[in-house]
């Protein structure tokens, strides 16, 4: 008898146990909440001038505004600052400081809070510039509310760096105390579990919808979906065409955008085959684009042929897809001219934790096979490929996503110059190397966006790379909020997102 | 208390080992944490002024040296990914992880003991043949799996449970172990099949000893012989097996931590290993591996006490 009480006794207290871990924790219907799925957590510092990871600053976006602020169509419109007026000479900027604009700690925004911003990037203690389109700043001062910049040299995307966030002078600790003039406030983290954001009340502007807001690191990929069906998150910014498929008749709406990256076989133009302009040819001829987007990517992606996506908008040239259309018997002969006429082997690698360029290169293998190319891919951790590949470019070729870093021309393009450090594909051509200096000195618009074009018609035509895609943006938002929307860079403006009606 | 000091002094110079091999093996890997932190946007002087900001520019023997005597006066150093001391970003961690494995074992225990007992009393039925079979299957299955299969059954379909809706527990303790509760299971199920399977041998085989046999052709009665004798000396082997298993279920609950989205040590131990964050990676593994010796040892001291006859 005893023993059948103890039993009972064990058998109630497990299922009391289980039964609490239903219901309870799902996130409420209420409007003014929200939690927000993340892939990765912010490794990375806080601080808007420090942190590097596009990850960080997509969600920094939310906390930080710089004198102008980036809108989902690219343009620069005014923010910290009320209005700003650049010199005919294009070498002295003049930004009004909007009244009344407060930090996160309720302090209002000085002249000499943004003076501090701008001498901290200019160099940050050991002699570097942490933008370095600062070094070329002559003189910085305030008079009142207005701060005037001058510069040495006339820069046409100067105003591009302008979006440098505003902080206090004050903050001892930028780096894990954030304080901003954005629409959302810092408020607590917890490393590898969520980042919590609150509604900045005395914003500026118009004020965020959604008052609380958790970012979740979903680090598993393969539990998103779960997540996302158990109603543990609202909202997944970068799901897969299969999660897509998976989510179909769910509570959620899949809205697609670009990711905004020029995804390509990036090769390495320095070691043999690749140094011969006519093998880098005869592969960009057996690679068909299209067929890979079909094949891999249920047919989202927009096929792009240099290193410039469509949402540049003036600098996209869509015709650079035509150069190289699918021509197997082309590719054989430029194979033979450079002397491989039985092909060769060379090993693509792919950084492992990437799967959209894994599913890339599986294509590109098999369609090399048909000019007799025989391609190998190697997995790398992320880490070895950013140690092996990217700084120490030691390798044939890999598959990667190159995205801006600001929106300008020059952040595509700048680094294929030959001395640049960020030049991983080790492209030479002094032609392309003397017009993106032109470029990046001439005022005149109209004349700047011709020779960036040039630069990418040489990248074309040079075949540099193996030009593949720029990549859809898959987003699961719960149909509980609607508002989101995509912009040419890489943020996340939850401000935007509001409770569907 | 010789022996205890012997077993304590083993314990130190393995931990010592631990933490060389892995500092040391970290250096040799590629791999830069300074270059996973600035990612694409590196540029060499920027790399070489945090370098510089992270220590990575001393020698690696001098690093070491550092790193080893802050340990011994218990600061872990600061961890390169979050810019906050190891110690304080760890502690929530591993409460999270213990709270993990201690339910583990305990949904082990209360369920493997009796049905040890129970299958072995049953030994001769044919239920005795189903038994094994489940248990065998269900001792292979990884707990990742069963964790996955747990989720669809429980979380999806069921809506027993809201699959990552973790809670932490220093937010509401009861909801945290609530949720809790089906990973523990997913790490506790494999180690019930080997309990019970374990128990269940030992049992039998007590049983057949003379003793047993001389107890009960003295007239005593069954159960009596059962509980105090058979299956106190049964049991021994069982704990001694229950202690080594514990460091094994703290390290199968990194897996299962993935799987439920719980952010223990493990998932801080993965992305700490991808972004090469050395004294992260440095401090959680020594902890394992002081988790592993502490079993060991509280195993051997379990050993002295139930078995008079080991004495050193």
């Amino acid at each position: 008898m005893k023993r059948r009480i103890i039993a009972l006794l064990l058998v109630s207290a497990i299922t009391a146990v289980a039964l609490c871990g239903c219901g309870g924790d799902k996130t409420e219907g209420g409007s003014s909440k929200i939690t927000i799925g993340i892939p990765q957590d912010l490794e990375d510092s806080l601080d808007p001038h420090i942190a590097v990871a596009a990850g960080t600053k997509e969600i920094l976006f939310n906390i930080y505004e710089g004198l102008v602020k980036p809108d989902s169509d690219g343009n620069l419109n005014p923010a910290v600052a009320e209005d700003y007026s650049i010199s005919d000479d294009g070498l002295t900027y003049t930004f009004k400081l909007r009244d009344g604009v407060k930090f996160h700690n309720g302090n209002k925004v000085t002249a000499d809070d943004v003076l501090y911003c701008i001498e901290r990037n200019a160099d940050d203690g050991s002699g570097n510039a942490l933008i370095s389109a600062f070094l070329n700043i002559d003189s910085y001062s305030a008079d009142g509310n207005d701060i005037i910049i001058k510069l040495k040299e006339a820069d046409p995307d100067f105003l591009q760096y302008m979006t440098m966030a505003i902080i206090p002078k004050d903050n001892a600790n930028p780096d894990t105390n954030p304080i901003g003039t954005g629409p959302y406030k810092y408020v607590s983290r917890s490393p590898q579990e969520n980042i919590v954001l609150k509604r900045f009340d005395d914003y500026w502007g118009e004020k965020a919808y959604i008052e609380d807001v958790t970012l979740k690191i979903c680090a598993n990929a393969d539990t998103i979906v779960m997540d996302l069906m158990g109603g543990s998150i609202d909202f997944f910014a970068r799901i897969t065409t299969a999660q897509a498929a998976q989510l179909k008749d769910s509570d959620y709406e899949i809205l697609e955008g670009t990711m905004n990256l020029v995804q390509a076989m990036y090769l390495n133009n320095a070691v043999k085959p690749f140094d011969d302009a006519r093998v880098r040819q005869a592969l960009c001829y057996a690679v068909d684009p299209d067929e890979i987007i079909d094949l891999s990517f249920d047919g989202k992606g927009t096929p792009i042929g240099s290193s410039m996506f469509p949402a540049f908008g003036k600098y996209y040239i869509e015709e650079t897809n035509d150069v190289y259309n699918k021509d197997i018997e082309k590719a054989k002969a430029l194979l033979k001219e450079a002397g491989y006429p039985d092909g060769f082997t060379f090993s693509i690698k792919v950084p492992s934790n990437y799967q959209p360029h894994i599913d890339t290169a599986q294509v590109i293998v098999e369609q090399l096979k048909a000019i007799g190319v025989t391609a190998e891919i190697k997995l790398i951790e992320w880490d070895s490929w950013l140690s092996d590949v990217y700084t120490g470019r030691d390798f044939e070729a890999t598959v990667i996503g190159v995205d801006a870093s600001s929106m300008t021309a020059r952040s595509m393009l700048e680094r294929f110059v030959s001395d640049s450090s960020k030049n991983f594909i080790n492209f030479n051509d002094p032609e392309y190397d003397k017009l993106l200096k032109e470029a990046l000195t001439t005022v005149d618009d109209t004349k700047q966006t011709e020779l960036y074009k040039q630069c990418e018609w040489i990248l074309t035509n040079d075949a540099a790379n193996v030009y593949i895609q720029d990549l859809a943006q898959l987003v699961a938002i719960n149909k509980k909020f609607t508002g989101y929307e995509f912009y040419p860079i890489y943020v996340l403006d939850i401000a935007k997102i509001k409770p569907a009606e | 208390m010789k022996y205890i000091l012997k077993k304590v002094t083993t314990m130190l110079i393995t931990l010592f080992v631990v933490s060389v091999l892995v500092f040391f093996s970290f250096s040799l890997i590629p791999g830069n944490p300074a270059l996973s932190k600035l990612g694409t946007e590196a540029t060499p002087e920027r790399l070489s002024a945090l370098e510089h900001e992270m220590g990575l520019d001393k020698p690696v023997v001098e690093r070491f040296g550092e790193w080893f005597t802050g340990v011994l006066r218990g600061d872990f150093g600061r961890s390169y990914s979050y810019n906050q001391s190891v110690t304080s970003l760890l502690k929530e961690k591993i409460a999270t992880t213990l709270i993990l494995s201690v339910m583990a074992i305990v949904i082990c225990v209360v369920i493997s003991l009796p049905l040890g007992i129970f299958m072995a009393r049953k030994s001769d039925s044919k239920l005795d043949i189903v038994f094994s079979a489940v248990n065998q299957i269900i001792m292979s299955i990884p707990s990742f799996f069963s964790g996955i299969i747990l989720t669809l059954i429980f979380g999806i379909t069921l809506k027993l449970f809201t699959p990552g809706a973790y809670v932490p527990y220093h937010s509401d303790l009861i909801k945290c172990i609530g949720y809790m509760f089906f990973p523990a299971l997913a790490i506790a199920l494999p180690k019930i099949s080997m309990v019970s399977k374990l128990l269940k041998d030992t049992v039998i085989k007590e049983a057949g000893k003379e003793y047993v046999r001389t107890a009960y052709s003295r007239g005593n009665a069954t159960k009596a012989v059962f509980y105090r004798h058979v299956l106190g000396n049964a049991l021994i082997p069982v704990i001694t097996f229950l202690g080594m298993t514990f460091a094994d279920i703290i390290a199968g609950s990194i897996i299962v931590e993935q799987v439920f989205s719980v952010p223990g040590l493990g998932r801080i131990l993965l992305t700490s290993i991808s972004g090469r964050d050395y004294p992260v990676i440095e401090a959680i593994i020594l902890l394992l591996a002081f988790f592993v010796v502490l079993s060991n040892l509280i195993v051997d001291l379990l050993y002295h006490k139930f078995d008079p006859r080991i004495h050193v």
